[in-house]
């Protein structure tokens, strides 16, 4: 194991405040179970689950609740016990609604003899494995029976991700702890005090890749995290080392982290990391696989960054998922005073919500309470060509001929002569922009135009295949 | 000079054969009716009959693979002329207007938060939801608005409105709308129920003041279920336009005020 400085430098990006120290001095805190639970059947990307309980049900802590519906999709488990209060459309926090189930963790167990004794939270809830043991395909199935996927953001089923389709090799397998976004500070809490779990998560997911090696992607602006990571796999075995990346966001998009990394490109969508032999996991993923594998608990809850300076005593809070909002403030404190902007995950990437009903996920890293002082309400302007998100753009785009297209709704031009599907939605254009111009937003109404056309082709040629037979 | 006449009439000979027998050999005989047809169409090319323009439309009604009739914009003396000509029968169809099935505007429907990002209901529908309590109503950034060929509708007080007058019945903006809230209803329906909101009636008033919580009276004002004259779906009232109510009466007793008698000329141009 050896810590070494990145080579690789991609072109572009920007340096927003990252006002880390609100909450990056504050260690883990579990919080007490909310008497109410929103759990959202669609808490990764991909199909959403299949409710299987109803109103009324009694499920225990861990219970499969939601079962997994199709490829790219992830069952999901009561992340307490409780009573089913109803099973209800319930906006996640992108806006979408998706069925949720909402659980009494009030609720006392029914005392019927035939039912299964309910376990109130102690216990394990899968049998534990012994990783040295067990086989590579019941660690997958463990992986995927414990409803894990990627803790980053976008929520990727990880078995998914760890079994990689016939004829592709995983040589590299990177770990993704840059945490590059403004003010979130959940991963670097947990490289910081569960680095021993990242450990054994990392031989895990070594067990069921096959042997690769090991790259452990950390941003410079966390030598605690790398100082821990360093002591706890200092003795591992195999090709695993420590990179420390420049700071420098969006270290933490996955393209960018495997180019930082191991000096590789990922071609143009819907080209994955497998092509070029990389499998990415966030740091929490794989301290999560290692819990699941060792201890038998399912993902249930995250670790995640409550902070911003509307926010009384910012913290890191381990909450159960489906947590609603308005809770998680409470225990920290409350509202110092009325937020004028509340986004759920960070900064850059996150999602404003309007309403604090909205329930934490798997992928939840940060709720953000902003005061009116750090939000600036402005309007877009006209482009005045001055090419800053030209040099902000770390996908190497023309934003500002992307935005002037979406402006004059010419969405064949963003597609076809400006490529703005490979936009990965970071917000480093329109974080630059003199202009105040909602650059991000009309890439993002530009690929949400061409998926659906996508979609509407897609549904047009099966109809016109099933009107042929 | 004698020359040039040669060679020029020696050409013109050449390219008049030439034109002769591209006539004989090339010549693509076109339908005259397809013309008298397409001169017969109103020409908006709005594309509401699912052809590619007028001109599609004419071809196809040439060809007898389309329903005479389809043409919202012509109506029913476009559909009697175009019968007169192809010597079919005429499918009487009446004239269709786009409907905003939202009535909550700025001040009745809460707004929960500011939304100062591109003006355009997609792009608001993709961000959080949009900025409006109701996930049902309409959001009023113009997304049918842009799209409509006529200029028929209008955006006051945070809400759509089309100008019956003026609309052809494409319905480009029902494709247009995020939120699935305009349908097209005949021209001569006057009842309409203006609210999308499917949730129960405490859930509404939440969000909105001017939302259908459901309450049946505008059925139980008709003629009871029997008359047929609204369909429920979940907690809202829907009027049957296959038999549509004509009692206005019915609309002013609604007690969640989401009823209208004709809103389409309450914006007039």
């Amino acid at each position: 194991m050896k810590t070494v400085k990145s080579s690789f430098r991609f072109k572009g990006g920007v340096h927003p405040d990252y006002n880390k120290e609100l909450a990056r001095d504050k260690a883990i805190e579990l919080l007490p179970l909310p008497a109410e639970l929103v759990i959202s059947m669609s808490q990764h990307l991909g199909a959403p689950a299949k409710c299987i309980v109803k109103p009324g049900d009694f499920v225990t802590r861990g219970q499969l609740i939601g079962e997994k519906n199709g490829f790219i999709s992830v069952c999901v488990r009561a992340s307490s016990s409780g009573k089913v209060k109803a099973v209800e459309k319930r906006p996640g926090p992108a806006g979408g609604k998706a069925d949720a189930v909402i659980l009494d963790t009030t609720a006392q167990p029914p005392e019927a003899p035939e039912s299964p004794v309910a376990s109130t939270g102690e216990g394990p809830v899968l049998p534990p494995l012994d990783w040295k043991a067990a086989t590579r395909e019941e660690l997958l199935k463990r992986v995927e029976e414990a409803g894990i996927c990627g803790m980053g953001g976008a929520g990727f089923p990880t078995a998914v991700k760890l079994n990689p389709p016939p004829g592709k090799r995983c040589e590299y397998l990177v770990l993704n702890g840059a945490e590059c976004e403004p003010y979130l500070t959940a991963d670097f809490r947990v490289m910081l005090e569960r680095a021993d779990r990242i450990r054994v998560g990392i031989e895990i997911m070594r067990k069921i890749l096959g042997q690769c090696a090991v790259r452990v992607a950390v941003e410079a602006n966390k030598p605690e995290a790398i100082a821990a990571l360093e002591k706890a796999l200092a003795d591992i075995e195999g090709n695993v080392e420590i990179v420390v990346l420049p700071v420098l966001y969006p270290q933490g998009s996955e393209k960018h982290q495997i180019f930082a990394t191991v000096g590789r490109v990922v071609p143009e969508p819907p080209a994955l990391p497998i092509d070029v032999g990389c499998v990415v996991e966030n740091v929490g993923t794989v301290a999560a696989i290692a819990d699941a594998v060792e201890k038998g608990e399912p993902l249930l809850s995250r670790v995640t960054t409550v902070s911003g300076d509307a926010v009384a005593e910012p913290k890191n809070v381990l909450a159960p998922c489906g947590t609603k909002y308005a809770d998680l403030v409470a225990f920290c404190g409350g509202e110092k005073e009325p937020p004028a902007k509340v986004i759920s995950g960070g900064t850059m990437m996150g999602f404003a919500v309007p309403t604090m009903e909205i329930a934490t996920t798997k992928t939840t890293s940060g709720l953000l309470l902003l005061s009116r002082r750090r939000v600036f309400q402005y309007g877009s302007g006209p482009c005045i060509n001055c090419g800053r998100c030209l040099r902000a753009c770390p996908m190497n785009l023309n934003p500002a001929e992307i935005s002037k297209a979406v402006e004059a709704d010419d969405i064949q031009a963003a597609e076809k002569e400006y490529h703005v599907m490979d936009c990965i939605e970071c917000g480093a254009c329109s974080f630059g922009c003199p202009s105040y111009r909602t650059i991000t937003q009309m890439c993002r109404r530009a690929k949400n135009s061409i998926r659906a056309r996508i979609a509407a082709e897609k549904a047009k040629a099966a109809a016109a295949a099933k009107e042929a037979k | 000079m004698a020359t040039a006449i040669l060679i020029i009439a020696g050409i013109g000979l050449v390219a008049a054969a030439a034109l002769a027998v591209a006539d004989r050999y090339l010549s693509v005989r076109e339908d005259p009716r397809i013309g008298m047809v397409t001169a017969a169409l109103p020409g908006a090319n709005c594309g509401g009959c699912g052809f590619a323009g007028c001109d599609g439309y004419a071809r196809a009604l040439v060809a007898g693979t389309a329903p005479n009739g389809a043409c919202a914009a012509g109506g029913a003396a476009c559909a009697e002329a175009v019968a007169k000509i192809l010597g079919v029968e005429a499918t009487a169809t009446e004239r269709r207007v786009a409907l905003v099935k939202c009535c909550g505007t700025r001040s009745e429907a809460i707004r929960v938060g500011d939304y100062n990002g591109i003006c355009d209901c997609n792009v608001a529908a993709a961000t959080a939801g949009g900025d409006k309590g109701c996930t049902y109503g309409c959001l009023g950034y113009g997304a049918c608005a842009n799209v409509c060929p006529k200029g028929a509708i209008t955006i006051a007080d945070g809400l759509a409105k089309v100008d019956k007058r003026l609309c052809i019945g494409c319905g480009k903006c029902v494709k247009a709308c995020p939120k699935h809230i305009i349908e097209l209803v005949p021209a001569s329906a006057t009842v309409h129920v203006l609210c999308a909101n499917p949730d129960k009636g405490p859930a509404v008033r939440k969000v909105c003041g001017v939302g259908c919580m459901g309450c049946h009276l505008c059925e139980k004002n008709s003629g009871g279920k029997e008359a047929g004259h609204f369909i429920f779906q979940g907690f809202l009232a829907k009027v049957n336009y296959e038999n549509p109510p004509t009692d206005e009466q019915v609309a002013a007793k609604c007690p969640a005020k989401c009823m209208s008698v004709d809103p389409h000329f309450e914006t007039g141009h």
